[in-house]
């Protein structure tokens, strides 16, 4: 299943959700525009956003995107101050657009 | 994104029609926009042509081109090895197979499955260029049926299992069907890139690898 169809499965069970959207990459980056990751308000995720490095970041930022209900655009890059909590090993910037699914 | 919206784009992808969400990442208004409805040589045509997501401006263009097909003839081991790593990476598979004592859902659950010959069911199915086709039977009156509609649609992908022994068979039966030399070199035979493979998970691999550089880099 794909994380269209994840989401839409997931909404059907009554779940709070997020979806999160790489809309940006610069340089080296481990997935490409378009990748995305679907979280629930419990932080159950499905799909991938980085390698690994600022799902958590995402995850975390979900949680307050279905809380508020007010979309979130984050930058990650080794050249940012978050780059000490999660920074791309591969030295690329991604830029990801999280939105609540109300 | 609205629920609505959501259900809209899941049905839109179900039925194969080409849309593409845009949403305004500053202000989160977003829309469903049809393929056919992108002006000519817009960025949003672009995107959908290289089926590329972009962020043009404020705007983020998330291309939902169809889903990719697999179309398997042979209803076999290898088939049953190959449709899990198909579904993983984003395929929906279909099974056709005359024989319907291979054709049984208990072998292939949740999966389209067809027990009538290829040349029943392929011609109003629309092999489309999103479209891999892999003939598995080892059968030349079943599996020649399937090369020979896959050879004449857009495919992206055509393999059959068989060694070179019976691929060199398999290549003149379906010359004196009237293909040329040049539509022949589409099939992929022996199937699948040469990695070793042993067995027929190994087997999978080695198809969906040939595959995937077909879809993302073309074969050569």
């Amino acid at each position: 299943m794909q994380v269209t169809e994840i989401a839409s499965f997931w909404v059907s069970e009554g779940r709070k959700i997020a979806l999160a959207t790489v809309v940006e990459t610069w340089g080296s980056a481990p997935q490409p525009v378009g990748a995305q990751l679907v979280i629930d308000a419990n932080g159950h995720f499905e799909g991938a956003v980085s390698g690994g490095c600022v799902e958590g970041d995402v995850i975390t930022t979900a949680q307050d995107v279905i809380a508020s209900g007010a979309p979130q655009l984050l930058e990650f890059g080794v050249a940012d101050e978050t780059a000490w909590r999660a920074g791309l090993a591969c030295g690329g910037r991604i830029k990801i657009y999280v939105e609540a699914v109300v | 994104m609205k629920k609505e919206l959501l259900d809209q784009l899941v049905a839109a992808r179900r039925a194969r029609r080409a849309v593409a969400l845009v949403s305004d990442v500053k202000t989160g208004a977003q829309r469903l926009v049809a393929a056919d409805e992108a002006a000519p040589d817009s960025d949003l045509a672009q995107a959908f042509r290289f089926d590329k997501s972009a962020l043009v401006g404020d705007e983020f263009f998330q291309i939902h081109n169809p889903p990719l097909r697999l179309v398997l003839i042979g209803a076999v081991l290898i088939a049953q090895s190959v449709i899990p790593i198909a579904r993983a990476t984003g395929y929906d598979v279909t099974v056709v197979d005359p024989r319907g004592a291979f054709a049984t859902g208990a072998r292939f659950p949740d999966i389209a499955l067809h027990a009538e010959w290829p040349q029943d069911i392929l011609p109003g199915f629309g092999l489309d260029r999103r479209t891999a086709f892999i003939a598995l039977t080892h059968d030349p009156k079943i599996d020649d049926e399937g090369l020979d509609l896959a050879l004449k649609s857009d495919a992206f992908y055509i393999g059959a299992l068989g060694s070179r022994k019976s691929h060199a068979a398999r290549l003149a039966r379906l010359k004196a069907r009237g293909f040329d030399e040049a539509t022949l070199a589409r099939i992929r035979g022996p199937i699948g890139l040469a990695i070793g493979a042993v067995g027929a998970p190994e087997i999978a691999i080695s198809i969906m690898a040939e595959m995937t550089k077909a879809l993302r880099l073309g074969l050569t």
